[in-house]
C-alpha cells in the first residue's frame, strides 16, 4: 500500500509516468476548453507536486486570493479529486466568452453563470478522465461539479480535508491553462487518493 | 516591534503581546484562539479535521480538533500561561461548495465546529465568542495585546469578535 507518507518513495519512472498521463489528460482538457471558448488555449507541462497540506494554497497565489473553484469527486476504479481554480476576474472573462458577451460585461456569478462554469469544469474533467481511462483501462466516474467562490485557502481546505485524514502530504498533478499570449486562465489540479495512486501506477505498468 | 505570525493549515503557534497571530483563508477549517489575558499570551490552532481517532495517520497533531487543543493548552502553559484563565474564540467551519449531492466531506466544517466546542468543554475552557458556519471563507487576525479577533471575509464584511 502506497500511503501518502510514502510519496517520497515514488521512483523517477513512476513520477514520469504520472506526468505523462497528466500531459495527455490535460492536453485533451485544454482542447475541450479551447473549443468551448473558441480561442487557443496553451498549457504548461504538468507538474507532479508532493506537498505538505499547508503549502497547497500557495500554488494558487496565496490563501487570501479571491478565486472561483470548481470541484469534482472521482469514483470508480480509482478515487480522486479534481479542482479547477481560477482568479475571479478570469472566471468572469470565461463566462463572457462562453456566453458570447463582450469582455467585462459579466460582473457577478448568478445561477446561470455558476451553471456555465460548472459545465466548464464538467467538460474539462470528463475529457481528462476519458484520456486517463483510455490509457489505463480503468473506470473513472466524475461526480456532479460543485462551485465555490471565495479565498483560495478556504476553497482548498474543503477539498484537502479528505486527504488530511490519511496523511500530511498530498500528491497533485498541476497544469496551468493560458489563453494564447495571456495570463493564466486557471490551474487544473488532480489529486488521486493514495490507494488510487497505486491502482493507476499498476495500470500503467510502473508498479514498484 | 509587533510581528504578525502566520499559522498555516494544520499548524499551531503560540505568541506573546504585542505580536499577532493570523490564519488566512479558513474554509471548512476552524481557527481556535486561546487567550490568557493576565499573561498576555495567546495561541492559534488551524484545525482541519474533527477527530484523530478516525485518522490513519496522526503524526501531525495540530491537524485534529482533539489533539490540537491538547497541544495548544500544553504549549501555552509551557510559555507561562495558566489554563484556569484560558478563554477561547473560534472562527471558520464553513461549507464552501454549493453541492447537489449529499456528502459527508462537504459538511466537514460543521463537524469541525462541533468537535472544537466539545473539546473546549472537555478542557473546561470557556468559549467567549464565535463566528462560524455559512458558505464563505474567513481570514483571522488575533491581537494578543487586546484579545480581539478580527474576522475578514470577501463580500460578508469584517468584524471584531
Amino acid at each position: 500500500m502506497c500511503l501518502i507518507s510514502d510519496f517520497n518513495q515514488l521512483s523517477g519512472l513512476q513520477l514520469d509516468a504520472l506526468r505523462e498521463v497528466g500531459n495527455i489528460g490535460a492536453g485533451n482538457a485544454a482542447t475541450a476548453l479551447a473549443q468551448m471558448i473558441n480561442s487557443k488555449i496553451e498549457m504548461t507541462v504538468p507538474r507532479v507536486n508532493i506537498l505538505p497540506l499547508g503549502e497547497v494554497p500557495d500554488l494558487t497565489g496565496g490563501a487570501d486570493r479571491f478565486v472561483v473553484g470548481v470541484y469534482l469527486g472521482v469514483t470508480g476504479s480509482a478515487r480522486a479529486s479534481i479542482l479547477f481554480v481560477m482568479p475571479v476576474e478570469n472566471a468572469l472573462h470565461l463566462v463572457d466568452m462562453l456566453m458570447g458577451r463582450n469582455l467585462g460585461v459579466t460582473q457577478t456569478l448568478d445561477e446561470i453563470e455558476v451553471s456555465a462554469l460548472q459545465e466548464v469544469g464538467n467538460i474539462i474533467a470528463s475529457t481528462y478522465l476519458n484520456a486517463l481511462a483510455m490509457f489505463t483501462g480503468l473506470t473513472l466516474i466524475p461526480s456532479v461539479p460543485a462551485l465555490g467562490m471565495d479565498m483560495a485557502g478556504a476553497i482548498l481546505n474543503a477539498v484537502l480535508a479528505q486527504f488530511g485524514a490519511i496523511g500530511d502530504y498530498v500528491l497533485m498533478l498541476e497544469t496551468e491553462f493560458k489563453k494564447e499570449g495571456q495570463d493564466v486562465v486557471g490551474h487544473f489540479f488532480v489529486l488521486p487518493e493514495p490507494g488510487a495512486l497505486q491502482t493507476i501506477l499498476s495500470a500503467l505498468g510502473v508498479n514498484g | 516591534m509587533a510581528q504578525i505570525i502566520q499559522v498555516g493549515m494544520a499548524d499551531l503557534r503560540v505568541a506573546k503581546a504585542p505580536d499577532k497571530l493570523m490564519s488566512a483563508g479558513l474554509g471548512s477549517c476552524v481557527g481556535v484562539c486561546l487567550y490568557d489575558k493576565t499573561a498576555k499570551l495567546g495561541g492559534l490552532a488551524h484545525v482541519m479535521l474533527p477527530a484523530s481517532l478516525q485518522a490513519k495517520n496522526v503524526q501531525n497533531r495540530a491537524k485534529f480538533a482533539d489533539t490540537a487543543l491538547d497541544m495548544l493548552v500544553d504549549e501555552m502553559e509551557k510559555t507561562g500561561g495558566n489554563r484556569a484563565r484560558f478563554t477561547a474564540k473560534i472562527a471558520g467551519g464553513a461549507q464552501m461548495f454549493r453541492f447537489a449531492g449529499d456528502s459527508d466531506i462537504m459538511r466537514i466544517g460543521e463537524r469541525n465546529v462541533q468537535a472544537v466546542e466539545e473539546n473546549l468543554r472537555r478542557h473546561g475552557i470557556k468559549l467567549v465568542a464565535k463566528d462560524t458556519g455559512g458558505n464563505f471563507g474567513r481570514t483571522i487576525v488575533f491581537d494578543i495585546e487586546t484579545g480581539d479577533l478580527l474576522v475578514k471575509t470577501i463580500g460578508h464584511g469584517e468584524r471584531v469578535i
